[in-house]
């Protein structure tokens, strides 16, 4: 995979996935719509600073709370390419892998990267190079089997190369 | 082994597991619910295969927005219905069931030694029962519809061990609040935490559940209390006799724990979650005057009939304080039918609080009860975080039914010992 590059946008720890997609929007099934109200609990503004493609960088327990894949949807169709955090809550971890959508859990990222820095994520090798500060970092390399999930896209297109139906 | 580690292994068909593992595990029963649903239907449709790996194991469960509280609801409920009526998948409609992890053991899909799956992350909930059980997403539950399959890292454990006898009107709410207090919320992130010890073995199923329900919010990936008697009593006039037979799952005494933390709970106080983290619990002498709108009693956290009984013992034939509304929510049809033969929707109806049909209703913000800008509310549910049950500018303090129905009487938080005094 190639490495992913973009500016970021920093937040703090714990964002839930209460203000990552208020619960109120559930019910919005095509993902263009939820994207409007990417990370609407904390910064109404996120969609139009997403648009042009960034990456998030969050602190500890990223993702925490409720199970809803909207919140990774509603992310990843506002424009990020990429989430890194000091750690993740499991659930929202694997959701955005599943739909295809990458994130890296890399200890010292919250303090190693300021809010607009370029930065660019080899996630074959783990590797965060943030190209504003010339900073090196290493994140949580992921497993063969998981590269190949976001590789194909998520995980209904993995299961589908899987399973002989594509 | 420890007991999760135990039903892993079985699951994977190994003999022997280790913490940081990877394995691929059968799945005994899979849920989703009317939030989460749609979207693993419109996955499955995806993966080219036409029918779910088995209907038996499949379960969908309206309760988040029932009865629909819009057009876009009312269509997604039609789309579950219609998906379910093609697989001949079990779907609890409006009126049949009620929140879903309590309907799940009310029906007798929780069993002990089991692998059960949900697109919720209060999945965790039937750890209460000796079952291994998680939350998952919508793509990875389109998955298991397809495959029975899922692969989990074997997360590293911790132990609880809860001592003494609780004071009166505390609580096992209070305790995990407690607990969750004590390691953040994110600590026991991607572990299985185990709650043992005299406290544990003495409590009921409904509070095994509360606690188990809220492993979630230290950031667990399973809770779990070993299967007894009391789970047996609970379960056998709803499971297959052939599925009482295997109540052995227990901890080994040598297994292995990153972790044990120490508990006792005969002095402790109410303990509340203040706005706006579950983790920042004080006991109710330590929070301040808190002035509040609205109170909710239910969810699935704490809208069972021992929570409605606590409730009711403390507002009968006393009045809601003027200025203050009242939701009480039973978790489940059953339950309703229960406080019905109890008298207690009586006492709450009669005491000016306004008792609604089984549905998780405000704890998400979905509907029934959302708060505006600047009010509060005293809540059984289990999250407070900003905008959870309405505006982000309410606060949410999260609390037991019993101090839930104290503040009730009285319009601020209020310790229901104080109440008698």
């Amino acid at each position: 995979m190639k490495a992913v590059i973009g500016k970021t946008i920093k937040f703090a720890n714990n964002i839930d996935t209460d203000v990552i997609l208020p619960g109120k929007w559930l019910s919005l099934t095509d993902p263009k719509e939820l994207a409007k109200h990417a990370m609407e609990g904390i910064d109404t503004g996120f969609p139009v600073k997403a648009e042009k493609g960034i990456i998030v960088i969050g602190g500890k327990n990223f993702g925490c709370g409720s199970s809803r894949e909207q919140a990774p949807l509603a992310l990843k169709y506002a424009g990020v390419r990429c989430v890194l955090a000091e750690s993740f809550a499991r659930i929202f971890y694997r959701n955005s892998i599943n739909i295809g959508l990458p994130v890296v859990e890399c200890k010292g990222i919250s303090t190693a990267v300021n809010d607009g820095d370029e930065i660019s994520v080899d996630l074959e090798k783990g590797e965060i190079k943030n190209l504003s500060t010339k900073k090196m970092l290493k994140g949580t390399k992921m497993p063969p089997f998981i590269m190949e999930i976001l590789s194909d896209g998520g995980l209904i297109e993995n299961l589908r190369k899987r399973m002989g139906n594509k | 082994m420890n007991i999760s580690e135990k039903i892993l292994a079985k699951a994977s068909r190994k003999t022997t597991l280790h913490p940081g593992e990877i394995v691929d595990i059968n799945v005994d029963v899979i849920m989703v619910h009317d939030l989460t649903g749609p979207l693993a239907v419109e996955a499955f449709k995806k993966i080219g295969v036409s029918k779910v790996w088995d209907n038996k194991k499949v379960v969908i469960i309206l309760d988040h927005q029932i009865p629909a509280e819009s057009v876009r609801m009312a269509e997604l409920h039609k789309m579950l219905r219609k998906f379910a009526k093609e697989q001949a998948i079990r779907l609890y409609d409006v009126g049949e069931g009620g929140i879903c992890h309590q309907v799940m053991p009310e029906k007798g899909y929780v069993t002990p030694g089991a692998v059960i799956v949900g697109a919720d992350s209060h999945t965790c909930t039937y750890g209460a029962f000796g079952a291994f059980a998680t939350g998952i997403g919508s793509t990875e539950a389109a998955a298991v519809f397809a495959t029975g399959k899922l692969w989990l890292k074997v997360p590293g454990a911790i132990r609880f061990n809860v001592e003494g006898k609780f004071p009166k009107y505390v609580t096992p709410k209070d305790l995990v609040l407690y607990m969750i207090g004590k390691v953040g919320v994110d600590g026991a992130i991607y572990k299985s935490v185990e709650f043992r010890g005299e406290t544990m073995s003495e409590m009921s199923i409904a509070g095994r559940m509360t606690v188990c329900n809220m492993a979630v919010e230290m950031g667990a990936k399973n809770g779990i209390v070993e299967p007894d008697e009391t789970t047996s009593k609970f379960l056998e006039s709803r499971v297959p006799k052939s599925k009482l037979q295997d109540y052995q799952w227990k901890s080994d005494p040598d297994a292995k724990y990153e972790k044990t933390i120490d508990i006792e709970v005969s002095d402790l106080e109410p303990q509340i979650a203040c706005p706006s983290s579950v983790d920042n619990v004080k006991p109710i002498s330590k929070v301040g005057d808190i002035e509040i709108n609205q109170s909710f009693i239910g969810s699935c956290t704490n809208g069972r009939i021992e929570d409605l009984r606590i409730a009711a013992q403390i507002m009968k034939g006393k009045k809601v304080k003027s200025g203050v509304r009242a939701l009480v929510i039973p978790a489940s049809q059953e339950v309703y039918a229960q406080a019905l033969k109890e008298g207690l929707v009586e006492i709450f109806t009669e005491s000016g609080a306004l008792m609604c049909g089984a549905t998780c209703g405000p704890c998400l913000g979905g509907h029934i009860g959302l708060l505006a800008s600047g009010e509060v509310c005293v809540s059984t549910s289990n999250r407070n975080f900003v905008g959870r049950m309405g505006s982000p500018e309410a606060n949410v303090y999260l609390a037991s039914p019993a101090v839930a129905a104290a503040s009730t009487l009285t319009g601020r938080l209020t310790d229901p010992r104080k109440l008698e005094e």
